[in-house]
């Protein structure tokens, strides 16, 4: 299994003198930004990047990647997470990382390769005394600089399938909807189980990680999927990344019953001959979430393979369908006995 | 400064030192952007006044914050457009406690039209959702929408046109919902999986079935009961199932007056019932396979006392119709029951009412082993439900 080409790129970059000048030149994050009350306005205010274009990781802030990454259209990601100096993470088993204080996530949303790569929205998730903030900043049209967009927005693009979308920015609350456990805002992806071991030991080399957990790097490589693989690990994985944030107790989804986490071991908590409860037409013509060895009569598959709104799942950030994770999908619930 | 700027920093402001509610103006001419805005911007206790006019709005909206009033111009003056919306799940999504939504329109939603989850304490009152096309299975779900919440109150609402029901309550506990006007919905309003509710004063019309009370299995809350429906006027809901099938409401009959399917403690009284042609009132066991130990699939406890019954009965949408209709001459008696009880604690009804039995032993049972006949069961002398709704503070709040 192979890591996706943009984390290894990343990592090379690290190396890369170029950057390390611009490290050095760039002023330091802005930990007060991270830590106050207010909604920065830029995103610059953070001072994440040294060079905010090329996405190059100022000092602190490092690029990471997912096994099994959240879908979005086909846009690119950039993930990165910051530590102010002295901090470092806490393993929590195969579970998410625990952040200190201070510390921010980041993930930017790109379409378009190499020359013709653009920047659409930087998300940040920031971990202040209170809790975690998330907010959605918007690049302009000049690639300089990315503002606040509390609202939210939209933006027309073509995915990397060739289809042209209107792409949806998610407003703040927004970010809640897939952010939120129990009322509160809490980040989604880095989980050990779906982080690589090299990474979590670079980490802990780099003093940034308390011990390198039991359960790391569980979770399959979605990109090392293929025909020959069995689908069932990189379904559960998917249904994980993709549903489980709303689909779980405490979850946005919680009203369902339909429980998407990898860990959740009951069929019928995960959909097999269980009935939907408020899918509205989003059940279309059928009556189990999943109907063993019958994909095509699964309400679960039907949702995944619209992208009508009221149909479609996920509700957000989703406005085409992804046709790989349909068909991995279509694959576990074929072979289901 | 910019906008997003200035309230940033008007924000930061307001954080070091909490000001006293504010109110907050948007019109629609500001956009959908600045409603959202004000909508985040909020702090506790504000109120976000909406102008008169259509806000056109391509994506759901949504609000976080504790003990915000949203407030229009009246249902008819401030109405929120979802004609166009390209993404969310519903229209309004609330997750916030103590929230007054009142005096505005949500129309043509996707998906449902107002949803609160885990919203305690929340107020609907003066809204109206209208799906304008009429009914088609192409609706949106849920008009009025509160879910995982404990207090909630619905009050002088229309909702028109939902694929579902107009006003459903799941999964929560101490609600009322009065005078509110349910039409062309699938179901008008439906009560589920939820305890301590009061459905009073509204007119239940035109639907497929008035006023649903289920209970079912596989929920996260689980054991729902102690309901009151009283004067209601639940009338001429003789509008064909238009929902999507594999939903359970798909299986509501057309004409269905009140519809109690299992629930521990159902009370209807003083409703005035007329022209639903298949049953003014029904109650059944949950028939569908389950394997929820936590779940009763009974209808338990349920007392139907006085009630004005007009016509009704008299075209039912069921199998055999022809020959219960020539049995019962004519027209069918006011209540059908399934028969299906559990240690003898299922129907009780008050004196003077009638009704017909399918004479069924066990939840499941086939139909084909029904074996209708004249509902005999020895009326009540009197009977004790207890006191049900949602807390007086949210009525107050609307004084």
């Amino acid at each position: 299994m192979k890591w996706p080409a943009a984390l290894l790129a990343l990592s090379l970059a690290t190396l890369g003198g170029a950057m390390a000048d611009a490290q050095l030149t760039a002023p330091p994050v802005a930990d007060a930004a991270i830590t106050g009350s207010a909604f920065p306005a830029k995103l610059s205010d953070f001072g994440f990047f040294s060079q905010p274009r090329e996405q190059m990781p100022n000092l602190g802030v490092r690029p990471y990647a997912l096994g099994t990454p959240l879908w979005s259209d086909g846009a690119e990601k950039l993930r990165f997470i910051y530590l102010p100096e002295g901090t470092r993470l806490t393993a929590d088993g195969e579970g998410l990382l625990q952040f200190p204080v201070g510390s921010a996530i980041i993930k930017t949303f790109a379409f378009g390769e190499a020359a013709n790569r653009r920047l659409i929205e930087t998300r940040v998730l920031l971990h202040r005394a209170d809790g975690w903030v998330a907010l959605p900043y918007r690049w302009n049209a000049e690639q300089t600089e990315a503002t606040l967009a509390l609202a939210g927005g939209r933006v027309d693009l073509v995915t990397p399938a060739g289809e042209a979308i209107s792409y949806a920015i998610p407003n703040k609350n927004q970010c809640k909807t897939c952010h939120g456990k129990d009322g509160k805002v809490t980040p989604i992806g880095p989980k050990a189980r779906n982080l690589s071991v090299r990474w979590l030991g670079d980490m802990l080399e780099a003093g940034k990680l308390d011990r390198l957990p039991p359960g790391a790097a569980t979770m399959p490589v979605w990109a090392g999927y293929t025909a020959k693989t069995p689908a069932e690990p990189f379904a559960r994985a998917y249904l994980d990344v993709n549903c489980a944030h709303c689909h779980q107790p405490g979850g946005g989804a919680s009203n369902s019953g339909l429980d998407l986490r990898w860990e959740q071991r009951d069929p019928h908590a995960f959909g097999i001959g269980k009935r939907p409860v408020a899918a509205g037409r989003g059940a279309g013509e059928f009556e189990f979430s999943i109907v063993a060895g019958h994909p095509d009569e699964s309400i679960l598959l039907y949702r995944m393979n619209s992208a009508a709104p009221g149909i479609a799942m996920p509700e957000l950030g989703k406005a085409s369908i992804d046709k790989q994770g349909v068909a991995v999908v279509r694959r576990w619930i074929a072979e289901m006995k | 400064m910019n906008r997003t700027a200035l309230l940033a920093a008007l924000l930061a402001s307001a954080t070091a030192a909490p000001l006293a509610a504010e109110t907050h103006r948007v019109d629609p001419a500001e956009g959908a952007g600045a409603l959202q805005e004000a909508l985040i911007l909020a702090q506790p206790g504000d109120v976000i006044e909406l102008g008169e006019g259509r806000f056109a709005l391509t994506d759901g909206l949504s609000l976080d914050v504790d003990g915000v009033t949203v407030r229009g111009a009246g249902m008819d003056r401030t109405i929120l457009d979802f004609t166009g919306q390209q993404g969310a799940g519903e229209g309004l999504l609330v997750t916030s406690d103590k929230v007054t939504l009142r005096d505005f329109a949500v129309e043509n939603p996707k998906g449902d039209g107002i949803k609160s989850k885990g919203a305690d304490m929340i107020v609907y009152s003066g809204i109206r959702v209208e799906w304008t096309g009429g009914p088609k299975a192409t609706n949106g779900a849920y008009g009025i929408y509160p879910v995982e919440s404990t207090g909630v109150l619905v009050t002088n609402s229309k909702v028109s046109g939902a694929s579902d029901a107009g006003i459903y309550v799941g999964q929560s506990r101490d609600i009322t919902v009065s005078e509110n006007i349910v039409t062309f919905n699938v179901a008008g309003i439906e009560i589920e999986n939820s305890r301590n509710a009061l459905v009073t004063n509204n007119i239940a019309s035109k639907n497929t079935g008035g006023l649903l009370v289920f209970d079912l299995p596989g929920l996260p809350v689980m054991g729902g009961g102690n309901v009151i429906l009283r004067e209601n006027i639940v009338k001429d809901n003789d509008t064909p199932n238009f929902a999507p099938p594999g939903n359970i409401v798909a299986s509501v009959r057309r004409g269905t007056g009140v519809l109690v399917m299992a629930n521990d403690g159902v009370l209807i009284e003083e409703n005035a019932f007329d022209n639903n042609p298949t049953a003014h009132v029904m109650v059944v066991a949950y028939v569908q396979k389950f394997d929820d130990p936590r779940y009763n699939p009974y209808a338990r406890n349920v007392i139907i006392g006085p009630n004005a019954f007009g016509r009704g009965g008299d075209d039912p949408q069921l199998d055999g119709k022809e020959a219960l209709l020539a049995a019962f001459g004519g027209a069918l008696p006011p209540v059908l029951w399934d028969g299906i009880e559990q240690d003898g604690d299922g129907l009780k009804i008050a004196e003077g009412v009638t009704g017909w039995t399918l004479n069924l032993k066990t939840p499941g049972q086939s139909m084909a082993e029904a074996q209708p006949g004249p509902l005999q069961l020895t009326p009540l002398e009197s009977w004790e439900f207890p006191e049900v709704g949602a807390p007086a503070e949210l009525e107050a709040r609307l004084k």
